[in-house]
C-alpha cells in the first residue's frame, strides 16, 4: 500500500509537471512522435494496398508484409536504426515509421479487395469511370478496414516509442527507462501509467473514429468488438 | 554510446560469433521455453473461458471488448506495474506475457466456437447429444482451426515480445539485442534479430505444418 501512496506522491509533486523533463513536455513528444511516424507510414502505406486491393495484384505479399511484420522484434528494429543514424529522435521516428506501415498495407489491401463485386459492377454500370469507381465507391466501402489498420499501427508505434527511450530519446517511455534504472520504483510505475494510459486512450479514440467513418450503409451489418486479432509489437 | 558511427565495427565480427556460440544456444533454448511456457498456459487458461464467454453470450461482447483494450497496454508499462511486485523475475516476464496470449486465444476460441453452423448443432442435439459431448465432439473440433490460427498469432506474437523482457533480465535472444545496444556492437545485435526472426519463422511454419496433419478436415 505505501507503494501507490509513493506513486500517487510522484504525480502530486509539481516538480514532475514543469519543464523539459514534465508529465506535460514528455507526453507532447510521445504524442507528436507518434502521430507524425503512423501519418508518414499511411501516407507510403494506403497508395501501395490501395492499389493492390483495386487492380488485384500482388495479394499474397500484401497479406504476407504483415506475417512478417509480426515477426519482427521492434526492439531489434529500433536498435538497428540507432545502429545505422545514430542516437535520438531519427532512429525512434524511422523504426516507428517501418514498423507501422505493415499492417496499413494489409488492411488497405483486404478493405478494397473486398468490396462486393456486383457493387463495382453496378457502379460500371451506372457510366462511372474506374478513378470514379475507386473514390466513389471502393475507398469509402474499405474505410472501415482501412481505419482499423491505422488504429493498429498507432497502438503499435505508441507502445514501440516507449522503447524509444533506450535510444536517447524522450517521450513517456523515459520515466520507465529512468526509474528502473535508478531503481525510483515510484517514478517507473507512474510512467507505466501514463503510457497506458496514452496507448489505451489511442486505441479506444481511434475506434470511435473507425465507428464514425463506417459508411451508413454498412452500419450494424458488424458487431464484433475490436480485439486483439492483430499484430502486437512491443 | 557513440554519437559518431563507429566505421570499424562491422555488421558480423566472425571472432565474436566463433566464441560465443554455446551462449547463443543458452539463449535460444531461453526464448523457446520463455515462448512454450507463455502459449501453454495461456491455451489452458484461454480455451475454458472462451467456452464459457460462448455459452453465456452477455459475457462476450464485455469480455472481448475489455480484452481489444487491455491488449493494447504496451508490454514495457506492464512489466513496471509488476516489477514493484513480483521483481526481476521468470514469473514477471511469464505473467506479461501469458496475459497476452489470454488475450489472443479467448478472442480466437469465441470466433470458432461461433462459426460452427446452426444446422450442425441442431443436428448434433437431433441425434441425442448431450451439451458436453456436443462441444466436446462437435463444436471444439469444428472451432479448432480457428484456435490453432490464434496459437500461431500468439506464438509468433511471443516471440517478438520475449526479445522485451531482456530489460527486466529474462530476455533470450533480446539479451543479445540489448547488449549490442548497451556496447554499441553491432555483431550480438544482429545475430539476436536473425535468430529471432527465424524462430518466429520456423514456429509458424511447423504449426501450420501440425495443422494440416492434425485437422484433415480443415484442409
Amino acid at each position: 500500500m505505501s507503494f501507490l501512496v509513493k506513486v500517487t506522491a510522484w504525480f502530486l509533486d509539481p516538480v514532475h509537471w514543469h519543464g523539459g523533463a514534465g508529465v506535460p513536455n514528455r507526453l507532447l513528444e510521445h504524442v507528436l512522435m507518434s502521430g507524425a511516424a503512423t501519418l508518414v507510414a499511411a501516407l507510403i502505406a494506403l497508395p501501395i494496398g490501395v492499389a493492390l486491393g483495386h487492380f488485384g495484384r500482388g495479394g499474397n505479399a500484401a497479406i504476407n508484409i504483415s506475417n512478417v511484420g509480426r515477426a519482427i522484434p521492434s526492439f531489434a528494429v529500433l536498435v538497428l536504426a540507432f545502429e545505422v543514424v545514430g542516437i535520438g529522435a531519427p532512429p525512434a521516428f524511422i523504426a516507428l515509421t517501418l514498423l507501422a506501415i505493415p499492417p496499413i498495407v494489409t488492411n488497405s489491401y483486404v478493405g478494397v479487395r473486398e468490396v462486393n463485386p456486383d457493387v463495382k459492377d453496378a457502379a460500371r454500370g451506372m457510366g462511372m469511370r474506374e478513378r470514379k469507381i475507386l473514390f466513389a465507391v471502393e475507398l469509402p466501402l474499405a474505410v472501415p478496414l482501412i481505419m482499423a489498420g491505422i488504429r493498429t499501427s498507432a497502438v503499435q508505434v505508441v507502445a514501440t516509442a516507449t522503447l524509444a527511450a533506450l535510444v536517447a530519446w524522450g517521450g513517456l517511455g523515459r520515466y520507465i527507462i529512468d526509474g528502473f534504472a535508478q531503481q525510483d520504483y515510484a517514478q517507473m510505475f507512474a510512467g507505466a501509467v501514463l503510457v497506458a494510459a496514452l496507448a489505451v486512450v489511442t486505441e479506444l479514440a481511434l475506434g470511435a473514429v473507425e465507428f464514425m467513418l463506417v459508411p451508413r450503409g454498412l452500419r450494424g451489418s458488424r458487431g464484433t468488438p475490436a480485439g486483439p486479432s492483430q499484430a502486437k509489437a512491443a | 554510446m557513440n554519437l559518431f558511427l563507429d566505421a570499424s565495427d562491422p555488421w558480423i565480427r566472425v571472432s565474436y560469433l566463433q566464441n560465443h556460440l554455446t551462449d547463443f544456444e543458452t539463449d535460444l533454448v531461453e526464448h523457446v521455453e520463455l515462448t512454450l511456457i507463455a502459449v501453454l498456459a495461456g491455451l489452458l487458461i484461454a480455451l475454458p473461458l472462451g467456452v464459457l464467454i460462448y455459452r453465456r453470450r452477455g459475457l462476450r461482447n464485455p469480455v472481448l471488448g475489455i480484452s481489444g483494450v487491455l491488449y493494447s497496454i504496451p508490454s514495457l508499462a506492464l512489466f513496471a506495474f509488476l516489477i514493484p511486485y513480483s521483481g526481476l523475475t521468470y514469473l514477471t516476464a511469464e505473467i506479461g506475457l501469458v496475459g497476452y496470449t489470454i488475450l489472443i486465444l479467448i478472442r480466437n476460441t469465441v470466433v470458432g466456437l461461433e462459426a460452427v453452423p446452426a444446422d450442425v448443432r441442431d443436428a448434433a442435439r437431433g441425434m441425442g447429444y448431450r451439451p458436453l459431448k456436443q462441444l466436446l465432439w462437435v463444436e471444439l473440433p469444428l472451432a479448432l482451426p480457428s484456435i490453432f490460427a490464434g496459437v500461431r498469432i500468439a506464438t509468433v506474437t511471443t516471440i517478438g515480445l520475449v526479445t522485451v523482457t531482456a530489460l527486466i533480465g529474462e530476455g533470450g535472444l533480446g539479451r543479445l539485442i540489448l547488449e549490442g545496444l548497451i556496447r554499441d556492437f553491432k555483431t550480438p545485435l544482429v545475430v539476436g534479430t536473425v535468430l529471432s526472426i527465424l524462430l518466429a519463422a520456423v514456429a509458424d511454419l511447423s504449426l501450420a505444418g501440425v495443422q494440416r496433419l492434425a485437422m484433415p478436415w480443415a484442409r
